[in-house]
């Protein structure tokens, strides 16, 4: 068998977990893959290092790559995207005191949450996110848009790095954070903070993180990156086994990798989220899915809808912007890199986002496959064939 | 001075940092903040108003930074340096010393490029310094190890401090150990036997 050695930068978050697992479980080993993993401090530092090559892959919200094909945020080095790395796995939180407010929230309802918020929230809401580029942006700026009672609340966003998100709360910096896990359970257990919304419930199929390489890379190392793939593929397919739920918190929990207790973990990866200090808990079926109904495809529909907000926000041509960031999400790699694997993939490289209401099957390389349902809160849908370009 | 450069650095470490400042300030034509404390970082520096950003590649904060690069108004955005292919080795020097650098308001590169280089220069001096301290440190403990066990040996078998040091000398050869290695083991063996 032909080996090889691949660097791959994550970031200590539980949806970093199918390259952990990989790893650790000899998933990448046995496909004669190396998988040499490390550990970054910001998400800057993992797509820079990825740009100058010092990592062949990289974990990395899925708009870093989007942002960085619509020359936003200074990027001049484009990336691939091979696979979505995780949907899902965000909540929303609030200070205790802002929590003591509220009323009739509903944790599985996001437009009754809104609602409510805006009755509360007064005449500005300052938003902690982790990454301007990021899909707690993407979905909290989609979401509160859509929340009528919200007009006239003037919303502020800034960046704070996860662990931070208690401190800025108890500085009176922020009122509401979105952040991945395990940082808002940390923040439940060390600053009071109570969690009103998982993002899930305002996107059913947000595609959070993605598995990215510099633009062209897998494309030249073939077997590299078909390797990869595999073995992020069958590790996923192992973590989204609740039988295995307690091996993977316990690697998980590691000094190395996201080194917070393992009790923590559990809760993303059960959707056992206690809300919190007074040890409410709301169960969030699938709260962050690896695996199931082609998780890790990387629908152009997904890369689109970003790139429309995106565009949007910072006055960029939509339909272009779409197209961009449409071709940077490698379906056609991961049809080809995969084809000897086993493994079914969908027959289409998009789908009109929000449309299935409740799981569906469609038909797939091998036959037939069921998506999950991936409405957004307000209903509406998202077909992305239906921009068309100013130009 | 109306021409002056305004400079954050954003580190925790006031050593580190110091070093940087006192050379800028030496230079002259530069204000320098440091902020320290990353709470409320963005609001920090938006109040600041500053030509140049400059933060450690792995400061945990470093994200906050790229909000500049996202600014309202074309004319405010700020690049960051790795991004500009222009200068690939800079950026490599710079990226390795872990010097990341945020141009705000357009500043010209031949005003940025002395305050990058600078900031190399002292990032690289600092983790010198770091090291050679690191050097210092296990060499004194590795002093103090050696006492100890000498002083084992002296109570144990009853001769001066040269003996008992040669002692361990040897037992040190015999084994291709360290002489601090040999007098851990005897410490932990002399634990055991109390």
């Amino acid at each position: 068998m032909k080996t090889f050695s691949i660097d791959c930068g994550f970031m200590p978050l539980v949806d970093a977990a199918p390259l952990i697992v990989a790893k650790e479980l000899g998933f990448a080993r046995n496909l004669g893959l190396d998988l040499r993993l490390h550990k970054m401090p910001n998400w800057s530092a993992v797509r820079d290092k990825l740009a100058i090559g010092e990592f062949q892959a990289a974990q990395l919200l899925s708009p870093i790559p989007i942002a960085a094909a619509l020359e936003l945020g200074g990027m001049a080095q484009k990336f691939d995207v091979l696979s979505v790395l995780s949907i899902n796995g965000n909540v929303i939180g609030v200070s205790s005191q802002l929590a003591s407010q509220l009323e009739e929230t509903d944790f599985h309802d996001a437009a009754q949450t809104g609602r409510e918020l805006a009755k509360v929230v007064g005449k500005k809401l300052r938003i902690g996110v982790p990454f301007p580029f990021s899909m707690h942006m993407e979905l909290i700026n989609y979401w509160l848009s859509r929340i009528p009672e919200m007009e006239g609340v003037e919303i502020s966003t800034q960046t704070v790095p996860p662990q931070l998100m208690p401190d800025a709360i108890e500085a009176d910096e922020i009122d509401l954070f979105c952040v991945g896990e395990p940082w808002g359970s940390f923040a439940v257990e060390s600053c009071n903070a109570s969690l009103i919304l998982p993002c899930k419930a305002i996107w059913k199929t947000a595609p959070e993180k993605v598995l990215a390489v510099k633009s062209g890379w897998a494309d030249t190392y073939r077997d590299e990156a078909a390797a990869l793939l595999e073995a992020v593929h069958l590790s996923a397919r192992y973590i989204s086994d609740t039988a295995n739920v307690d091996t993977v918190c316990e690697i998980l929990a590691r000094e190395a990798y996201v080194n917070v207790n393992s009790e923590l973990i559990e809760r993303a990866l059960t959707g056992n989220i206690w809300i919190n200090s007074a040890r409410d808990m709301e169960n969030v079926p699938r709260f962050l899915e690896f695996h199931k109904g082609a998780a890790s495809f990387p629908w152009r529909s997904g890369a689109k809808w970003i790139a429309k907000q995106i565009a949007e926000r910072n006055g960029l041509d939509v339909a272009h912007s779409m197209a961009k960031a449409g071709a940077i999400f490698r379906t056609d790699l991961y049809r080809d890199l995969l084809k000897t694997s086993g493994i079914d993939f969908p027959g289409a490289s998009e789908k009109i986002e929000g449309s299935l209401e409740v799981p569906t099957a469609v038909s797939s390389e091998r036959g037939e496959m069921i998506l999950e349902t991936d409405v957004f809160f307000d209903r509406n849908v998202f077909d992305s064939y239906a921009f068309k370009s100013d130009t | 001075m109306a021409d002056s450069i305004k400079v954050v650095l954003i580190e925790g470490d006031i050593e580190r940092a110091q070093l940087l400042v006192d050379d800028l300030c030496e230079r002259g034509g530069y204000i320098v903040t440091v902020l320290g404390d990353m709470v409320g970082l963005s609001r920090k520096i938006s109040e600041i108003d500053p030509d140049v950003v400059l933060v450690d590649v792995m400061n945990p904060s470093r994200d906050v930074l790229e909000e500049l690069t996202i600014a309202t108004s074309p004319r405010d955005r700020a690049v960051a340096i790795f991004a500009n292919n222009s200068d690939q080795k800079m950026m490599r020097t710079a990226l390795e010393a872990g010097v990341s650098a945020y141009v705000v308001n357009g500043l010209e590169p031949e005003r940025l490029r002395p305050i990058v280089e600078t900031a190399i220069t002292r990032f690289n001096l600092f983790s010198r310094l770091q090291t050679e301290l690191e050097t210092t440190r296990t060499a004194l403990a590795e002093r103090k190890t050696i006492d100890r066990a000498k002083g084992i040996l002296m109570k144990a078998r009853g001769v001066d401090e040269e003996a008992a040091y040669k002692l361990l000398q040897k037992s040190a050869m015999d084994h291709g150990k360290k002489i601090a290695e040999i007098s851990a083991s005897l410490i932990s063996a002399a634990e055991l036997l109390e």
